[in-house]
């Protein structure tokens, strides 16, 4: 198999954010959409601890140390950004203002099923952050992330084994083998990666894909 | 009227042991490092913090966790690079620990301050943080009650106040501290700029009404 890099599939779903889009993107893998908005487009990038409008990382050694994203880097603001509290920025995500959300994932389901915050490992302190919060209030939930575990497993199933962050919430799925459409039906195929044969990335999936 | 205390010490000898203490902040950002610090010196223990997050390395909440004087957590996330003390503490049995999404925290904190007895919200409806609780489908929806969460007291930090105890904030951190100000019985703010001249009340974002207490703290994290 022939998986994209990091990069690649950063730039992948980055294709997929529409000009004048309002978005959220999740801790890690997810925060790296933004660098490759292709040219042209206007995105404004919300941010749960109270930014709307979040602007490129500072220069080196020039950082504000209340500017900060919900992964704790430092940051700037864009033209039009706004601050705001908590209770407001959960409005702008529970209300149903913020257009698409990018989040990382443990495991997705074919019934759309999201687990994202807590593992089956009990010695390590569950943290759900805004996570649930955002699953229910934004309207279209892409995910991004590797297609299986480091040991190879599936992290594509149909049900979720690991505790849910929200039931049915997931709209679509970039991984660095393929891009799957969450149906009524369950899983169909977008595409696969470029060098990717259907039959390897179903093997490498526990659940069934559409075509 | 003037809410303004001479200095950090004064400002957190109220705290009792056994307290509910709302401390703002996400983060690095809108932390009250120095309260947090002087309620460490004050010697206040048995008491429940209800934050976002649950210290780091060995500042803030954490200094408060490696010293043993909290018995609870409530938070969305208390795992962050570095909360090495709370996860020891945790380990250990040390300290229990409330998990609440981040919105629903804000948002109990908020119903709390408004007087409001809970809400109903979507959030976490069918997962494992909605157990036990009340659930209703409204408009079709499966939708979680989550009660009001009060505090004895809310440790603030704040950019700009007066003595009146209006407060404007910097950048990200606002954050929790305007609603922590309307839930907690006794809000405290330390701030980087104590004017004795009243704020311009277009500028300010938490009123005076919902602050006990302000005293000068310029260093900022």
């Amino acid at each position: 198999m022939t998986p994209l890099s990091n990069a690649d599939l950063a730039a992948r779903v980055a294709r997929d954010i529409p000009d004048g889009s309002y978005v959220n993107l999740g801790i890690g893998m997810p925060t790296h959409v933004s660098g490759h908005v292709p040219d042209g487009r206007e995105v404004i990038y919300h941010s749960e601890n109270g930014i709307i409008g979040v602007g490129p990382p500072p220069p080196e050694g020039r950082h504000d140390p209340e500017m900060i994203d919900a992964s704790k880097r430092f940051i700037t603001t864009a033209p039009g950004a706004a601050f705001f509290d908590h209770p407001d920025s959960f409005a702008m995500m529970r209300g149903g203002h913020i257009d698409i959300a990018v989040l990382g994932a443990y495991q997705v389901a074919e019934n759309g099923d999201l687990a994202n915050w807590a593992t089956d490992d009990e010695s390590f302190p569950p943290a759900v952050g805004g996570a649930m919060d955002l699953v229910v209030g934004v309207p279209t939930i892409y995910v991004m992330m590797r297609h299986v575990n480091r040991d190879g497993s599936p992290k594509i199933l149909e049900r979720c084994t690991y505790p849910l962050t929200g039931l049915g919430v997931v709209n679509r799925v970039y991984t660095d083998l393929a891009v799957l459409d969450v149906t009524a039906d369950g899983f169909r195929l977008v595409e696969l990666a470029p060098g990717n044969d259907l039959a390897a990335v179903q093997a490498a999936t526990g659940a069934r894909i559409l075509t | 009227m003037d809410k303004r205390l001479p200095d950090l010490a004064a400002a957190v000898a109220p705290i009792h042991d056994g307290a509910v203490v709302m401390i703002g902040g996400f983060g690095s950002s809108g932390i009250p490092f120095g309260l947090i610090d002087a309620l460490l010196d004050q010697g206040a223990t048995d008491l429940t913090v209800i934050s976002n997050n649950a210290g780091e390395k060995e500042i803030g909440i954490a200094r408060l966790l490696k010293a043993n004087r909290v018995a609870k957590v409530i938070c969305s996330y208390p795992r962050s690079p570095g909360s090495i003390w709370f996860e020891r503490r945790y380990e250990a049995g040390e300290v229990a620990l409330e998990v609440v999404p981040q919105g629903t925290l804000a948002e109990r904190i908020r119903a709390a301050g408004a007087g409001l007895g809970g809400f109903f919200t979507p959030t976490g409806y069918g997962t494992l943080l909605a157990e036990g609780k009340e659930t209703r489908k409204i408009d079709g929806r499966g939708q979680v009650f989550e009660t009001p969460l009060h505090a004895d007291f809310a440790l603030l930090r704040a950019e700009r106040g007066d003595p009146w105890g209006n407060l404007s904030f910097h950048g990200t951190a606002r954050n929790f501290n305007p609603a922590m100000a309307m839930a907690g019985k006794h809000a405290i703010a330390e701030v980087r700029a104590l004017s004795g001249t009243p704020l311009d009340p277009e500028t300010v974002v938490t009123p005076g009404i919902f602050v006990q207490a302000l005293v000068q703290h310029e260093v900022r994290p």
